[in-house]
């Protein structure tokens, strides 16, 4: 069964566990930039916190709820779609949506065209500016441990349960539930954005403050190049043959040109 | 600057002897130096990366060397496949003499594509991965395999203008396989063109609605016909010139009206899209995009079919303005599609791109050896006309398989 991960955005304490576990977890590098930032900082910031070497990060936004100013912290990683568009944009399939939930990327297929970058609707891909032989990154939701019926790095060490990993459908079930018990924001960010995700939020703050991007297409992104890819084999081969016709036509007992 | 090679044809028998001319002029030097500088970068660029020679970044993954080197370098080579349709194939005889110039124009355009891709791609020495890893649910896919086939299709078709000078054993050969190259060389770009314009459909969105919508195949395969004719105006009036070659006025005007004819059909269709999709308060808004995308038709587009359709087209001045309006036409579309498409999009939270001065760098001298190439290969080949392959002397050389002066 597909597995998922519940963020549960009130929850968080802004403790960023989850980032160290990853980076230990992935072998990530320290990078000098980040060195002095905080996570209000990230959330101001063009890539939000995301680098080549921070495939996840948490951003903190100041909020007005109910005459109150609250702070709500955001974890920011790749959402994982069920039907990504970064696959179906790779020409050399370097990307791949395993059966048990992750996305997952191999530099050694990699071309480096950076199709997947235009094309994510969540804009959570990076790429390796600064190397001379550059690849795509990007949180791989610790295949290898969800593979050996392990739980991703981030959520093994959340001290809150701000984020829990299961199986996707009861997750969405259980974010369901709390969206009624705590009175949040009646939508499961990741439950149809995009076709679904892997990765669900719930909040109860408005999705549209904390830089979510709400208004993105519920249907899944393959499914616009989906047809005329389909198309184009017999599009091919009949103007092809009409083009053949013209020719044989057009140069019926004429002399052939130089 | 003047070369003569001789080859041995057949052992002991007479040497045959071809002379190779170049002379420079001081636009030849200065083409030279813009792409020696440009060299410089992209050696840089090898060894240390995009990052070190570009301003792109994690919001603008695309920048000018894509929408220059490739969406538009495509575009502006379309000249090649509408003329092979119109002259082989539908037999228009008229405009034969301008036949090989208009594809050695899109040969050159594609090599430039080629060279363009994979300085631009990261790892440049993985391009032959989706030839086995079929990644075939991308848009890029179909046109990575139409692109590379098609330039593979478009060098053989110029061997066989070449062979008429060279490697002469193998003209007749090339000649028998022009009708299937010719048609498989109409079909790719047919294919690759449009889904040039499909690739921009994934970003679900992301592009301003202007230009976001299913018909962007059929608008850049449109545009990619009709900027033909403009190419074709603006490379003869530039060669002929450099060269000393005019190509008749009727000739000219009758390609300008077959592409003015494309025009409205794409103007139509453009009007049609804005009706179905109800963007008239897009376009009208006068903000940068709607600014953008009327003068993008207006001087591109409507203009330029009253040119053709007028007695204004019947003088080589009314036709290099339709040839340069035309261009600028094309140019504008394939940056806005990116650039002022999405703009808003991606500059939302504080993302910004203005190409490095090393990224014009690049692009310049790209078009530069293009066009240092076209003057060789024009000037040495049978491309502009005079029918009928040059004779070379024969002169008899004593020993040695092959010698070569320079003079």
């Amino acid at each position: 069964m597909a597995k998922g991960v519940l963020v549960d955005i009130p929850k968080c304490i802004g403790c960023e566990s989850c980032s160290v576990a990853c980076k230990l977890w992935n072998e990530l590098e320290w990078d000098e930039q980040e060195k002095c930032k905080t996570a209000a900082d990230r959330a101001k910031e063009p890539n939000n916190g995301l680098w080549p070497e921070e495939w996840t990060s948490i951003n903190r936004f100041d909020l007005e709820k109910d005459g109150e100013s609250v702070a709500r912290y955001v974890k920011a990683q790749c959402m994982h779609c069920e039907d990504p568009a970064c696959v179906s944009s790779c020409f050399s399939k370097a990307f791949q949506k395993l059966p048990e939930g992750p996305v997952i990327y191999d530099q050694s297929l990699c071309v480096g065209c950076r199709y997947c970058m235009m094309a994510c609707p969540f804009d959570i891909l990076r790429y390796e500016w600064k190397k001379a032989i550059p690849g795509v990154r990007k949180c791989q939701m610790c295949a290898t441990r969800v593979a050996n019926n392990q739980e991703t790095a981030c959520t093994s060490v959340c001290p809150t349960g701000a984020i829990t990993f299961g199986d996707r459908e009861e997750l969405l079930a259980e974010a369901k539930k709390r969206i009624k018990e705590h009175g949040y924001v009646d939508r499961v960010f990741g439950e149809k954005e995009a076709g679904g995700t892997s990765w669900l939020y719930i909040s109860d703050t408005p999705f549209e403050q904390m830089r979510f991007r709400t208004d993105v297409t519920t249907k899944p992104l393959p499914s616009y190049t989906e047809g005329y890819m389909k198309a184009t084999p017999f599009v091919g081969v009949g103007w092809a043959a009409i083009l053949a016709g013209l020719y044989v036509y057009n140069n019926k007992g004429k002399e052939p040109l130089d | 600057m003047e070369l003569i090679t001789t080859v041995l044809s057949k052992a002991g028998a007479k040497k045959s002897t071809v002379k190779w001319k170049f002379k420079m002029t001081p636009m030849r030097w200065v083409f030279t130096g813009i792409a020696a500088a440009a060299i410089a970068v992209i050696l840089v660029r090898f060894v240390l990366g995009l990052g070190a020679t570009t301003n792109l970044n994690d919001q603008w993954p695309w920048g000018l060397w894509i929408s220059f080197d490739v969406l538009l370098g495509v575009a502006l080579a379309g000249g090649g496949y509408g003329t092979a349709l119109i002259v082989y194939v539908l037999r228009r005889d008229k405009f034969y003499p301008i036949a090989r110039s208009a594809m050695l124009t899109s040969l050159l355009g594609y090599i430039v594509v080629v060279l363009g891709l994979l300085i631009e791609v990261g790892q440049w020495f993985n391009f032959w991965r989706p030839y086995v890893s079929w990644g075939h649910a991308s848009v890029l896919f179909e046109v990575f395999w139409c692109i590379s086939c098609y330039t593979v299709i478009q060098i053989l078709e110029f061997c066989e203008v070449g062979t008429e000078k060279v490697f002469k054993g193998a003209h007749k050969y090339l000649k028998k396989a022009m009708p299937v190259m010719l048609i498989i060389g109409i079909t790719l770009p047919t294919l690759h063109q449009s889904s040039l314009g499909q690739l921009f459909y994934l970003m679900v969105g992301k592009v301003n609605p202007l230009w976001w919508t299913a018909f962007l195949p059929v608008f850049f395969l449109l545009s990619s016909f009709f900027v033909g004719a403009g190419m074709i105006v603006i490379e003869s009036t530039l060669a002929g010139k450099a060269l000393n070659h005019k190509v008749e006025i009727p000739v000219l005007r009758g390609l300008v009206k077959i592409s003015a004819g494309a025009m409205i059909l794409y103007l139509m269709l453009k009007i049609t899209d804005m009706v179905v999709r109800g963007t008239f308060a897009n376009a009208f808004a006068f903000d940068l995009p709607s600014i953008m995308f009327l003068s993008e038709l207006t001087f591109g587009v409507i203009i330029p079919v009253i040119i053709a359709f007028s007695s204004l087209s019947s003088t080589r001045k009314g036709l290099i303005w339709f040839g340069i309006l035309t261009v600028s036409g094309v140019v504008m579309n394939r940056f806005d599609v990116l650039f002022t498409g999405m703009g808003k999009y991606l500059n939302q939270y504080g993302g910004s791109y203005v190409p490095a001065v090393s990224e014009f760098i690049v692009s310049l001298g790209l078009v530069s050896i293009a066009c240092l190439a076209y003057l060789f290969l024009a000037e040495n080949f049978n491309i502009l006309g005079s029918h009928g392959s040059e004779h070379a002397d024969d002169i008899e050389i004593k020993d040695g398989k092959y010698a070569s002066t320079a003079k």
